[in-house]
């Protein structure tokens, strides 16, 4: 017989036994361990989806930030060209009228300075013309030419009119004291008389006359008396001279002073 | 030279003997068990592992595929029986290049006793998945004529399962014994590895009949199962028409 029953119990029971013990210590152990890192392995995997998207996100994020800040940067940059652009134009046309009116200051000063010049040689050459003429007439004052103009002077007297000749007396006739006839030389005799027969022609017999010599006078003759003159000297005329000249001079000088004024006003003008 | 292990006795006392059988069942359940236990005392679910452990991962994870392959789709319920099955049927014929080994699945009390198991198994799976009833009715299936000869067919394939593996793994044990005494040394080397490929086969189609028959009784209870339940409400709506 093959078969041994008891042989064949033990090994059933074997059998269940082995089976029981392989479940335990190989079975449950072994699917468990895979069943564990195959669960890790997908966690991981989800884990490693989650960040990849997170990183996508974040990656689009980035991406748009860069995109906007590139923007801003342009537009910053550009407004800034803008910025620097109009500042520029602006210090370009600050400079430009900064200079401008350097440029006409130094034009006026420079004009101011020329008139000034101008002015200081003019006066200084009116000075030297007078001087020179007075040296001249002063050298050629003399007795004879004091004669002459002893003689000019009675005819002027003679050539008054009324109302002149009423006005003269009036002024000298109040006075007591006698008319001082002023000389640059001492005059000849002829001449002396000839100016005392006018003047008490003109005032009257009563009014005392006496003469001295002023050689400031250079040539020509002058009666004071209370604060009254009579004259006719080159010294008068010289000082006449030299007054409406320097009036002159001065009008002509005002003229010159609106004109820069007028200048200006046209050029803003145009 | 014995035809069966289970002639060579070490010890007996009556009824009580301890063969060479019994003896190497426990010298493989050693084996196995110890190396279970050695090589799952330290497993790792990092992704590096030790090399036994990527190897006993193989075994297991090619036996839960090919439980799924023929039809259990939850071989983890089945892994225990089956798998024990396979590896226990599997080591024995490995350990037959060991001289002196002799391969408790060549008795036929083993293989008997293996086939008796998965008498008993087959119907347990199917009643634990499908109940008493939908279990039994399966052997009424196409008709009740049917009944003797399903139950014939059960013992048969019983038996059919311990005969082949016996007869397998005996003659083998059995030509390499012969050819020892008649031929070279080279010869008989030659026939161990080919009972060691006849093993491997015998253990992988033990496997996989086993695998099968419990397939077929748990599916086809289950498929019974939908059926009735599907025919149920057909007949209630014909019952309601006719009324």
């Amino acid at each position: 017989m093959l078969i041994d029953w008891f042989t064949v119990i033990a090994q059933l029971i074997n059998f269940l036994v082995l089976v029981w013990l392989l479940k335990h210590f190989l079975y449950r152990p072994i699917l468990n361990t895979i069943d564990a890192r195959e669960k890790r392995i997908a966690d991981e995997l989800a884990d490693a989806d989650s960040k990849r998207a997170e990183a996508e996100q974040q990656r689009e994020a980035f991406q748009q930030k860069n995109a906007e800040f590139d923007q801003q940067r342009t537009t910053q940059m550009n407004k800034v060209c803008e910025e620097v652009k109009a500042e520029r134009t602006r210090l370009l046309e600050e400079v430009r009228q900064e200079s401008d009116a350097l440029r006409n200051k130094l034009e006026l000063a420079l004009k101011n300075e020329q008139l000034s010049l101008k002015d200081s040689l003019s006066q200084r050459a009116r000075e030297e013309v007078f001087a020179i003429v007075r040296k001249a007439l002063s050298d050629l004052a003399g007795t004879s030419l004091e004669a002459s103009m002893a003689d000019v002077f009675v005819k002027r007297l003679d050539a008054l009119t009324d109302a002149e000749k009423t006005s003269l007396q009036t002024a000298f006739q109040e006075s007591t004291e006698a008319l001082i006839v002023h000389t640059a030389f001492d005059l000849p005799k002829k001449q002396s008389i000839q100016i005392t027969k006018a003047l008490h022609g003109l005032l009257g017999d009563g009014v005392a006359i006496e003469f001295a010599t002023d050689a400031h006078l250079i040539s020509g003759i002058e009666i004071n008396s209370h604060g009254q003159k009579i004259g006719w000297s080159i010294a008068d005329y010289l000082t006449t001279l030299t007054k409406r000249v320097n009036d002159v001079m001065l009008s002509h000088n005002a003229v010159q002073d609106q004109s820069p004024e007028l200048e200006k006003s046209q050029e803003q003008a145009s | 030279m014995n035809l069966t292990p289970d002639l060579i006795v070490y010890w007996q006392m009556g009824f009580l003997k301890l063969n060479a059988t019994i003896v190497f069942t426990w010298l493989v359940m050693l084996v196995l068990v110890v190396g279970s236990i050695l090589i799952t005392r330290n497993l790792s679910n990092n992704l590096q592992r030790s090399r036994w452990q990527n190897a006993l991962e193989v075994v297991v994870i090619t036996i839960n595929k090919q439980i799924e392959e023929v039809g259990l789709s939850q071989p983890q319920k089945y892994i225990g029986f089956l798998g024990t099955l396979f590896l226990f049927i599997a080591v024995s014929a490995l350990g037959t290049i060991i001289p002196g080994f002799e391969p408790p699945t060549g008795s036929l009390s083993t293989t008997a006793a293996l086939a008796l198991c998965v008498l008993v198994a087959v119907p347990l799976f199917g009643i634990q998945e499908t109940g008493l009833g939908g279990y039994l009715s399966s052997y009424t299936q196409p008709t009740i004529i049917m009944l003797p000869f399903n139950i014939i067919s059960e013992v048969s394939r019983t038996l059919a399962l311990a005969v082949r593996l016996f007869g397998n793994m005996m003659s083998g044990a059995m030509i390499i014994a012969i050819l020892l005494t008649i031929t070279p040394f080279l010869f008989p080397i030659v026939m161990t590895l080919l009972g060691l490929l006849t093993g491997i086969v015998q253990a992988y189609i033990f496997f996989i009949l086993a695998t099968v028959y419990i397939a077929a009784a748990t599916h086809s209870s289950k498929t019974q199962t939908q059926k009735k339940a599907a025919q149920q409400p057909e007949t209630q709506k014909t019952n309601e028409s006719n009324l």
